[in-house]
């Protein structure tokens, strides 16, 4: 292959340069978390965190820093003007009440149908741990994934059918790889951008699932 | 005159049995209760349940603390990893786990405060945590049965309190604290401050009086500092 993958910067602009004017969207731990960084100036995103917090800003420099405010990474943050905070049952009301308009998630794996799979890989050396991973994916309004197209070994993340046990069914709508952009329709996978110098046919070999482009 | 003022650690835990069903609140270090989880590895209890977030990060601290001192025998959490004191114990099969949804976890609290035996909801529906759930279609969607976690204890953090345990919250330091309130036969609360009867607004109230049992004073000061690497 001699096009170049997006990189985490790259995807992450891509996913911000999406995201409408106004939308309330919850980004998930690692990867996503990038997004916010990369919002066009003037336009005005409320992030929420799970653990509370509406309307979440930036990490602290050293003489912002407030200990009580961490986000569900148990990371740091600051709160913009106009801030909310509430409890538990809140923040999930407004998951799985259907008001948090996007939520973005890493995953190991999205079938062709929405399913994804992000939660566990069934690894022994790992306790079983879900977090709020299962209510993001089932509850906000769209999922989109942020992801590498393939495994670090080169295996598929784009599946007909997910191997690993499901995060939630028919949630994903939108993913933004690092080869391409691809929604998911009722009539499976499609590609809708791709890097410079990829083709078609390179894409599909890195693919666990039938393709079809825009 | 009612005064829920606790002045001692004693009071604050009387009349916790064994097998007792503890909620802890807090998320990450924010809001959780240490002073009270310390006090209560000391007072002779064992073969607790204990419901909470997460199960502990630093072992010397809150709930890794309570966890490494072996009188926890179940804990019901969203996520447990993280916690040295937690790994060693399940993976000796010492302790059972309940791994819950985060969202499923707090309604399942505030739906037992709230006095709903039990509710419908489409997370973890065809996943390996839905198995065995009742499974009910609503709205074209499938949703499963999920049950009211009450508890006869939960121990919790405040910013603020007055004599008849109304409460305020500071930062992300409400997160389970409140419905945790709710959903116990005994509430505790660990506060940094308490002030006189009518001094905190009725509207600043969080969490109103009636969902509190005691209240114990500790200048806990403020969290550390958390990893701020993205």
């Amino acid at each position: 292959m001699s096009a170049t993958p997006r990189s985490k910067v790259e995807m992450a602009s891509l996913v911000a340069a999406d995201i409408p004017e106004g939308w309330h969207v919850n980004l998930g731990i690692g990867l996503p978390t990038l997004v916010a960084d990369h919002i066009p100036d003037g336009r005005e995103i409320i992030f929420h965190s799970e653990n509370g917090i509406l309307g979440m800003g930036p990490q602290p420099s050293e003489n912002e820093l407030d200990t009580w405010l961490v986000n569900a990474g148990k990371q740091n943050v600051t709160l913009v003007p106009g801030a909310s905070l509430f409890h538990h049952a809140d923040s999930f009301a407004m998951i799985r009440g259907g008001h948090i308009d996007l939520c973005v998630l890493g995953a190991f794996e999205i079938a062709e149908n929405g399913d994804i799979a992000n939660w566990t890989t069934e690894a022994n050396d790992r306790v079983p741990a879900v977090g709020g991973a299962m209510d993001l994916a089932a509850g906000a309004r769209n999922v989109w994934v942020m992801t590498t197209h393939t495994t670090r070994e080169g295996a598929p993340k784009l599946v007909s059918r997910c191997a690993y046990p499901l995060t939630a069914g028919g949630a994903v709508k939108r993913i933004y790889s690092d080869l391409a952009t691809i929604e998911v329709t009722p009539d499976g996978f499609l590609v809708t951008a791709m890097v410079d110098g990829l083709s078609r046919a390179e894409l599909e070999a890195r693919t666990g699932a039938p393709l079809r482009f825009a | 005159m009612i005064d829920k003022e606790v002045a001692s650690f004693a009071e604050a835990l009387a009349g916790i049995s064994d097998g007792a069903s503890v909620m802890i609140g807090g998320f990450g270090a924010v809001g959780q209760p240490n002073a009270l989880i310390a006090a209560l590895t000391e007072i002779g209890v064992k073969d607790l349940t204990v419901i909470a977030n997460n199960a502990g990060f630093e072992p010397e601290i809150g709930l890794g603390l309570l966890i490494g001192s072996g009188i926890v025998s179940k804990i019901i959490c969203s996520f447990p990893r993280g916690s040295s004191a937690f790994d060693q114990r399940y993976r000796a099969g010492e302790i059972e786990l309940e791994v819950v949804p985060q969202g499923t976890l707090a309604e399942r609290i505030r739906a037992a405060g709230a006095g709903i035996p039990a509710f419908y909801t489409a997370t973890s529906a065809g996943t390996r945590i839905g198995e065995g759930k009742e499974v009910r279609r609503f709205n074209g969607r499938d949703h499963v049965l999920e049950t009211a976690l009450n508890a006869d204890v939960a121990l919790i953090q405040a910013w603020n309190a007055d004599r008849w345990g109304n409460l305020t919250y500071r930062g992300s330091g409400r997160n389970f604290n409140p419905i945790m309130a709710m959903a116990a036969k005994l509430t505790v609360a660990q506060t940094q401050t308490i002030v006189a009867l009518g001094d905190i607004r009725p509207d600043d109230v969080v969490t109103p009086g009636i969902f509190v049992d005691r209240v114990l004073r500790v200048d806990a000061g403020d969290p550390p500092a958390a990893a701020t690497g993205r």
